[in-house]
Formats: structure tokens, C-alpha cells, sequence
């Protein structure tokens, strides 16, 4: 029977979560280091037992920890992440220039043929690569090529927080920055362009042709068409049919389209969740319930997703990298929250439980499905 | 050999206990026990000092025969009492976060 393995890091330590395919027994194991900040842990798709974790401290910095063995033991691999060249400057909020400073990684993405291979997304924002397991990293300094002098940092830090590989062209990758946009590169991350167009950010950026300044929150796409985009940005969600050649707005009948993470079912590629969050004044939930939203038209009609979450008095928040869906044949649905929840679901959002609950504060859920 | 008392997420970051013993050739300072420190675990490396400056990191600090020595230059040399193991130089994550 297949299993499932559910990776979770926390303000305070990794938790890693088992059950068969049925998905109604949960084995809880961690904290994996304990009292470190866990930003992101995910497998890779061609070696499940090899897992990367990306472990933060403000007073240690950045280490990355890697597990040939399904999490059960980890070793700390490569933390040295230098800028390539001169680092340059970016926007700095009183609109100088900043030196670009390097704070941590904020997510890990392993490549989809290679397990020694992986991408990493830092903050401040560019892209590393290793292709020895995590021993060196060497940045794709191509990516701040792209209009970086402008970026600015927003509230939550100036991070990269998406890389999306594309399965069908090996050239293609996508990332996302917070308070910079979404880039594409078509040349295996040499080079890169801003893929911006569409959005509207009126009270952020007054320039409506800004080609850099968005606040993408998340970006998500379906292996089997990769060419189609799904966007939650600071407000509005947004889709691309294109590859991010242009963006039109979904947010249909939505109560609020403000929120951090955002979703693709895993079989049906026009099936997509979010978990609309009142507002960037108010980072939780309108009405104190907790309602995960689906679409099964790739956008614009939705329906509020509540049996087995709180219908009250919530006010937790979701962040951007909390999410994740399983491959079972009934697609499961994960999501963890600022409360230390993390909720699951076994049939496609339809009812929900909590798995675990009261651990430190999620940043970060993904799911790996086993035979 | 130079004792040096790590903190609790250094100790489990290089798998030691909370003292660590270290062979270090003279002139004994600052710089030549962190670098032997990060020879002998190199999963300490850029968790005291940043990779590319070789500055200490912002709370981190660094104490020995009563004093706060966090501010010396790394070339300085370090107390008669650490060079000859009757005190451990203490590297000390700083109180800090409110």
C-alpha cells in the first residue's frame, strides 16, 4: 500500500509526519532540531529517502541538513552561500541603494533528475544551485540581473521563495521573489527575464507597467501543463496560459483575495485551492473561520471548503509555503498554520482534520508520496 | 590543548558536548582557536564567523577570565589562563530577541 510522508518546518524545529494511504493514522516524529528556525524540508522526486532541509538561526545562520534515510538521521552539508562577483546593491526603502546581505534560504527545490542536484531560494533574494548533494553552492547570478538594482525588500523580507522546474522543458524554470515579481529563465537559470505583465499592484507600485515591484506571495502550476500559471499574489489571484507571458485575474467570488499560499490538485489540472486571508492589515481569516477555497475552474467560481476546520474564533494565518498536495489516487491536500496546526485531507478538500496540532508555528508543509 | 565551551545549538550542530578540547600552535589567539574549531567541525563553519568576512557574528560573543572579549581584534592573544587550560574560552550565543 502506498504511505505518505509529510514534511513540516516550524519556527522551532522540523516534525515529520507518516501514515499508510488510507491517511487516517498519523505517526509524528521530531522535533528534528529542535529550537532552530525550519524554513523548508522537501524530498527529491527520483530519490524520496534523500531529503533536504534548509535550518536558520538569527544568532547561527544558515545551515542545510540532508537525510539519505527518510529523515531519521540528518547530517549538516554545505552553508556557504556567496554572492557571485561583487554583490552589488538593490532598492533600499528610502529609495538608495542597499548592499545585498545575505540572511537565509527560504526554500529548497530539488531537481527532478538528479538527487544531488538542487535549487535554492534565498533571501536576500537569488537563486543557488549544488549539484554535489549540498556541499558547494554556487549562485545563478543571471537572475539579479533582471532589473535587481530595483527590487525592494517588502515587509517579510526581500526572499525567493518559489522555483518551479518545468518537467517537460529541462531549460525552464520559473522563481518568484517577495516584493520583485516572477522570473523565467529558458537557458537552465542563466539567464533570466521578469514575467510580470498583467499584474496590477495600484497602491504598491504606481507605474501600472512596472515590470519588477509585484508582491507574488506563490506561484503553482500542474506537471501536465506547464505552461499554465496560477498566482496568489499579495492581492488578486492570478493565472498565466502562457508561462507567465501574461497575467489575467481570477479571483471571481472569492471574500477576500488576499492570502500567501495557492495550489494545484494533483490529477485534475483546473482544480486549484487558496486560503483567502482578510488583509495585510489583518493577517487572518475574515470572520475568525478557517475556509480553505477551491476552484474546479481554474479560477473565478469557488467554493468555501469548511467540514473539519474551525468555524470560529480562528485567527491564524497560512503562510505561502504551508501547502501541499499528495499523488493518491484520492488526492490528499495538506496545510499548516501560524497555530501550530496542520490540517489534512484524504478527498480532495472535501472534509478536513487536524494531524497534528499546537506545534510552533508552521512555515512550511510539503508532502511526498511512497509506494 | 585550549578549552572552549560551546552553546547548546552549537554543541548539537557538531554532535559534541558542551566543552570541547582543541590542539591549537601558538600564538594562541582568537583567530587561530576558531579556525582550528572549524577545522576539527566543519559543520561550525559560519555559525560564529560569517563565511566571507571572517566577522563575528552580530550575537554571538565571545568571554574569557571574566572578560568580554567580543570586541578584541582576532589577532589579539588570548588570557595566560586559556592558553595554559585552566579556563575555557566561552563562546556564548548573546541574550537577545526581548
Amino acid at each position: 500500500m502506498s504511505k505518505v510522508r509529510v514534511l513540516v518546518g516550524t519556527k522551532k524545529g522540523a516534525f515529520i509526519l507518516t501514515a499508510d494511504g488510507k491517511r487516517e493514522q498519523w505517526n509524528v516524529s521530531g522535533p528534528h532540531f529542535a529550537g532552530w528556525e525550519m524554513y523548508h524540508l522537501k524530498g527529491s522526486p527520483v530519490e524520496p529517502e534523500r531529503i533536504y532541509a534548509s535550518q536558520t538561526s538569527g544568532w547561527f545562520g544558515q545551515q542545510i541538513q540532508r537525510s539519505n534515510d527518510g529523515g531519521k538521521t540528518w547530517e549538516p552539508v554545505g552553508n556557504a552561500f556567496q554572492y557571485d562577483g561583487t554583490p552589488g546593491t538593490h532598492q533600499w526603502y528610502d529609495g538608495t541603494q542597499h548592499p545585498w546581505e545575505f540572511k537565509r534560504i527560504w526554500h529548497l527545490e530539488p531537481s527532478l533528475t538528479d538527487p544531488d542536484t538542487v535549487y535554492a531560494g534565498a533571501e536576500d533574494a537569488a537563486l543557488f544551485k549544488t549539484t554535489d548533494a549540498g556541499k558547494t553552492w554556487l549562485e545563478l547570478p543571471g537572475l539579479r540581473g533582471a532589473k535587481g538594482h530595483l527590487w525592494q525588500p517588502g515587509a517579510g523580507g526581500m526572499g525567493l521563495h518559489t522555483i518551479i522546474l518545468d518537467p517537460v522543458d529541462p531549460r525552464r524554470i520559473f522563481v518568484a521573489i517577495s516584493a520583485a515579481g516572477v522570473f523565467r529563465s529558458d537557458d537552465g537559470g542563466t539567464t533570466w527575464r521578469a514575467t510580470n505583465r498583467g499584474l496590477k499592484s495600484a497602491y504598491e507600485i504606481p507605474d501600472p507597467n512596472a515590470e519588477v515591484g509585484h508582491c507574488v506571495h506563490r506561484i503553482a502550476m500542474h506537471p501536465s501543463r506547464p505552461k499554465v500559471l496560477y498566482m496568489q499574489k499579495h492581492w488578486d489571484v492570478m493565472r498565466s496560459d502562457d508561462a507567465g507571458e501574461m497575467w489575467y485575474e481570477v479571483s471571481g467570488n472569492l471574500p477576500t483575495d488576499f492570502g500567501f499560499p495557492i495550489d494545484v490538485h494533483a490529477h485534475e489540472p483546473e482544480t486549484i485551492y487558496v486560503v483567502p486571508i482578510k488583509s495585510d492589515s489583518e493577517h487572518f481569516p475574515p470572520d475568525g473561520k478557517l475556509r480553505v477555497y477551491r476552484s474546479r475552474t481554474g479560477g473565478n467560481e469557488w467554493e468555501a471548503l469548511t467540514k473539519g476546520l474551525p468555524q470560529q474564533h480562528c485567527y491564524v494565518n497560512v503562510l505561502r509555503d504551508a501547502m501541499a498536495v499528495d499523488s493518491l489516487d484520492s488526492c490528499g491536500v495538506y496545510f499548516g498554520t501560524t497555530g501550530g496546526q496542520v490540517y489534512a485531507s484524504s478527498d480532495s478538500g472535501d472534509t478536513w482534520e487536524a494531524i497534528v496540532r499546537d506545534l510552533p508555528a508552521v512555515l512550511s508543509v510539503e508532502v511526498q508520496t511512497l509506494p | 590543548m585550549i578549552r572552549v565551551v560551546l552553546p547548546y545549538h552549537l554543541r548539537t550542530l557538531a554532535s559534541v558536548e558542551e566543552e570541547v578540547q582543541l590542539s591549537v600552535q601558538p600564538p594562541v589567539t582568537l583567530r587561530a582557536v576558531l579556525d582550528s574549531l572549524e577545522a576539527t567541525y566543519p559543520a561550525l563553519r559560519g555559525t560564529i564567523r560569517d563565511h566571507g568576512t571572517m566577522q563575528r557574528r552580530p550575537f554571538v560573543r565571545f568571554f574569557a577570565d571574566k572578560t568580554d572579549l567580543s570586541h578584541e581584534s582576532p589577532d589579539t592573544l588570548l588570557p595566560d589562563v586559556v592558553i595554559n587550560g585552566a579556563e575555557p574560552l566561552l563562546i556564548i550565543g548573546a541574550m537577545a530577541g526581548g
